[in-house]
């Protein structure tokens, strides 16, 4: 049982003259801890429009004493570490390409920085790990389509590969044309004849046959013919690829799209022709995505993946 | 304190109670809100935002519809980590003509407010169709029926007046021909230059592929605009605002 209360409250702080059914309402102060600190926010507020800024007028808000702005803020702020990395990046855009990698205070800053601009801008293609996917290709091994020097790379991260925002990109109105003489559309029309489908599968024998894999031998021959008319003129007679048109090499294992027999048919008969972004392409009315250290930076980085050359 | 000791007599009257009530609430609005519609900060004019052609404002749809927004924002903040991923943080006027805006709140997926121009149309065709096939580790969920989905100009026209009632300032001569210009922009064989005349800076391209105009075409016109309609190497946001 709780013990009986001895003294009515009511004595020291008196009621607030409510009653309800005869249940009154005493008047006990605020803790005055609580009215102080409300007092302080109050203060705090009137301090806080003074010094930021808070009201509305005419022509725009109060700015504030402490000229607050979260542009300035920001512009300062990537200022300061532009201003922390502006010698070495002076440096690495007036290097010699080729003297970057040999330069180790170049070569490490190139590597970190070109590490960041890569899994901003490339992983999403060419994987995180540069291991390429069906259709972008893979920057780990030596197989190039474009070539693998530095420049190589430089030029076609700068300019990209058949965009339509860049001239200079590469392969600009280049295809695989679509061979089948069921395809239609812009691909098609850039084949200059007509392969049936029975062609078309003759020719992939023989594409076959050239990577090394198991191919009807009949076919194959038949093939051979078909693809020195059509194909050899970028692929080469041999089938090892040209660089300057990004023409791949069909004697090895390496496949941008697939080396299998069903991915061969349909390579050749509707087409292929992968786009890649200009990221230094200066356009009126864009701004470059990636300024030149940044592509020589990620330039060093892929080059140094392991199919540099 | 004799005012303050006269607080009964409002609370003893609920009429006076609400009226009061609503005309506090109504000034604080005033103050909070009308400024917005006059300040020149909260209003900055920039060169280069225009309106949505039709093809993107019909991609703009199915990006509502398929709820983009609420794993992605459109919107880049002016903190450097942000600057340095995704680009020049967002200003007002880049999302002006946007009725809603898709600035969002959450980000599962990367900002998408300067994503146009970042990637490939076929690459996009990849990515939306089957995501963890370019991104192993991507948790997006899949879109392949957006390339078989077909879409038509029927009710373009309406789309457009809509969001004129609202106050984007689509002209007569883009209102009469949403329809060619809806079709011009994803079809590089067509004549597209009265969609370049009326707009300005615009897309063309097979965005997927395919010959025929399906959502997938749409919804890439509308991803390859954003955030590429102002040029940065030649506008200066004044500090102050």
């Amino acid at each position: 049982m709780a013990k009986p209360i001895k003294q009515d409250p009511k004595d020291k702080v008196g009621t607030t003259g409510h009653s309800w059914d005869g249940i009154e309402e005493l008047n006990n102060p605020l803790p005055r801890w609580w009215v102080w600190i409300f007092y302080l926010t109050i203060v705090w507020a009137l301090g806080y429009a003074i010094a930021f800024p808070a009201w509305p007028l005419i022509h725009g808000a109060t700015p504030g004493v402490l000229g607050a702005s979260t542009r300035a803020d920001v512009a300062a702020e990537i200022k300061h570490f532009d201003d922390m990395n502006a010698p070495i990046k002076a440096k690495l855009v007036a290097a010699d390409l080729n003297a970057i990698e040999g330069d180790d205070a170049l070569k490490s800053y190139a590597m970190e920085a070109g590490h960041a601009v890569f899994m901003n801008n490339c992983a999403q293609c060419h994987g995180s790990g540069a291991q390429g996917g069906k259709g972008y290709p893979n920057l780990l091994d030596n197989d190039w389509l474009y070539g693998g020097t530095l420049d190589a790379i430089h030029t076609t991260v700068t300019h990209g590969v058949r965009n339509t925002t860049d001239p200079d990109a590469r392969n600009v109105g280049v295809f695989m044309p679509a061979w089948s003489d069921k395809a239609t559309g812009p691909m098609a029309d850039m084949a200059p004849t007509k392969l049936t489908d029975a062609q078309v599968g003759q020719v992939v024998n023989y594409v076959l046959k050239l990577s090394g894999q198991q191919a009807d031998e009949a076919q194959a021959t038949e093939g051979q013919k078909l693809f020195a008319d059509n194909c050899a003129a970028c692929h080469g007679d041999d089938g090892k690829g040209n660089r300057d048109m990004g023409a791949p090499n069909l004697t090895d294992a390496v496949w941008l799209y697939g080396g299998d027999a069903a991915t061969l048919t349909q390579t050749i008969a509707e087409g292929r022709g992968g786009v890649m972004p200009a990221w230094g392409y200066q356009a009126q009315g864009v701004a470059p995505r990636l300024t030149e250290d940044q592509i020589r930076s990620v330039a060093v980085y892929v080059h140094s993946l392991g199919g540099g050359e | 304190m004799s005012i303050l000791d006269k607080h009964g007599i409002i609370e003893r009257n609920a009429t006076l109670l609400l009226v009061l009530s609503f005309l506090v609430v109504t000034i604080g609005g005033l103050v909070e809100i009308v400024p917005l519609f006059y300040l020149q900060n909260t209003i900055e004019d920039v060169q280069g935002v225009r309106p949505y052609t039709p093809l993107e404002l019909a991609g703009r749809q199915i990006y509502i519809r398929e709820g983009c927004y609420v794993c992605h924002s459109q919107m880049i903040r002016p903190m450097r980590d942000e600057v340095e991923r995704y680009g020049h943080y967002s200003l007002a006027a880049e999302s002006k003509y946007d009725h809603p805006f898709q600035w969002g709140s959450k980000r599962t997926g990367p900002d998408l407010a300067r994503v146009g121009g970042k990637y490939s149309d076929a690459w996009h065709v990849d990515h939306l169709s089957n995501p963890q096939a370019v991104v192993p580790e991507s948790i997006m969920p899949k879109y392949p029926y957006l390339a078989t989905t077909p879409i038509t100009a029927d009710y373009i026209g309406e789309q457009m007046w809509a969001n004129q009632v609202v106050g984007v300032p689509y002209t007569a001569d883009e209102m009469a021909n949403a329809k060619a210009d809806f079709e011009a922009q994803a079809d590089p064989t067509k004549d597209s230059s009265g969609l370049l005349a009326r707009y300005g800076k615009v897309d063309v391209a097979n965005f997927d592929g395919k010959p025929e105009l399906t959502e997938m075409d749409a919804l890439i016109a509308y991803l390859q605009v954003l955030g590429t309609m102002v040029d940065f190497s030649t506008f200066t946001p004044v500090a102050s605002r």
